[in-house]
């Protein structure tokens, strides 16, 4: 039961964030300087956070070597941007690396 | 009208109904299918360090955000007590300031009712990334009820993902949970590819870089240190190709 107040507690303080986020966002203009570099901010935040996720993961991802995490995303990566169809895109990039991650796991776990 | 686009503009939908249902068939792709696993990894793990299905489903809905979740799951799994949990987790939204300062400016005035702070809970990782791609593409008055066709969407499948993760915990071999803890990440760096202008382009390099660096020196403050650093830098070096070179594409 204490376990559900914290979970609640810990909404709030998350949606308090977007909440500030509404509240600032009232003066921002999309053509203004500022926007551009909150803009910059953002995506070098997402960014940092995803690639920690692959770099330095914690749980399962941690038991599989960083050289074939690296494999795994390089393989996405090349099918997402490849210029020839029907082996490109979102979805066979996805599939592609995922199920190449299940393969490092069935070897590594 | 306070927010207005430079190009000439693209066609409205019809309707906001025309708009909301885009955003549905939109987010009922790849977007949904992601969150969808993700979920269910996170209901797996949640379950693996003992949280109770309750508070693992409820935080899916009302935190919405997976690495605040994991991060709760985590510090239960390891006995960190009490409302300092729930801390550390509200602390890594620290995200969603920004990331609501790069969205709701593309909303026009006229939109910006108390209906904001209902679109506030639904921007995560995932709904932000199709915002950001989807608006400039948008006409500005498709664009709320655009967010929340995605938004709900995404929001909605987040809740049974997380159920079905916990329920089939222990029955999922290895591998596939690690494929489904993998795809989040993935995801988000494919959707990077489709960035195009070169700051921001930049910005993703800055923080790719310095992520995983921040974190080693110290993990609480990583994501704002990369974020300020990282994004303040190719801002920099944006600007400063623009007064250099007179026709930059971007």
């Amino acid at each position: 039961m204490t376990e559900l107040w914290l979970v609640i507690a810990a909404a709030l303080g998350t949606y308090a964030w977007r909440a500030l986020g509404v509240v600032f966002s009232g003066r921002v203009r999309t053509d203004s300087e500022f926007f551009q570099w909150i803009s910059c901010v953002t995506y070098a935040m997402v960014a940092g956070l995803v690639f920690r996720i692959v770099m330095l993961p914690v749980g399962l991802l941690a038991q599989i070597p960083l050289w074939a995490r690296l494999l795994c995303l390089a393989v996405a990566l090349v099918i997402m941007v490849w210029p020839y169809r029907p082996f490109r895109g979102l979805f066979p990039g996805l599939i592609a690396g995922s199920s190449l991650m299940t393969v490092m796991g069935w070897y590594y776990l | 009208m306070s927010a207005h686009d430079p190009d000439p503009g693209p066609t409205p939908f019809a309707s906001p109904r025309a708009a909301f249902r885009e955003g549905v068939w939109v987010a009922l792709g790849a977007p949904a299918v992601v969150l969808f696993a993700g979920m269910v990894g996170f209901g797996a793990l949640s379950q693996s360090v003992g949280m109770s299905f309750w508070s693992s489903v409820a935080s899916s809905a009302l935190i919405y955000a997976l690495p605040g979740q994991i991060v709760m799951a985590e510090m239960f799994a390891v006995g960190a007590s009490g409302l300092l949990v729930s801390l550390a987790a509200a602390l890594t939204a620290a995200r969603f300031l920004p990331m609501m300062l790069t969205v709701i400016p593309q909303i026009p005035a006229e939109h910006r009712t108390g209906r904001l702070f209902l679109m506030a809970h639904l921007v995560a990782m995932t709904s932000w990334a199709i915002a950001v791609r989807s608006f400039p593409r948008l006409a500005p008055q498709d664009r709320q009820p655009y967010f929340f066709g995605f938004g709900l969407v995404c929001w909605a499948v987040c809740t049974p993902g997380t159920a079905l993760g916990y329920l089939m915990a222990g029955h999922v071999p290895g591998p596939l949970t690690l494929a489904l803890v993998f795809l989040n990440p993935l995801f988000f760096l494919l959707s990077f590819t489709e960035v195009r202008p070169t700051g921001f382009r930049l910005a993703i390099v800055a923080g790719a870089v310095l992520g995983p660096l921040s974190y080693l020196v110290s993990p609480s403050y990583s994501l704002i240190v990369s974020g300020l650093i990282g994004g303040s830098l190719a801002y920099a070096v944006q600007r400063l190709r623009q007064r250099t070179t007179i026709q930059d594409p971007s």
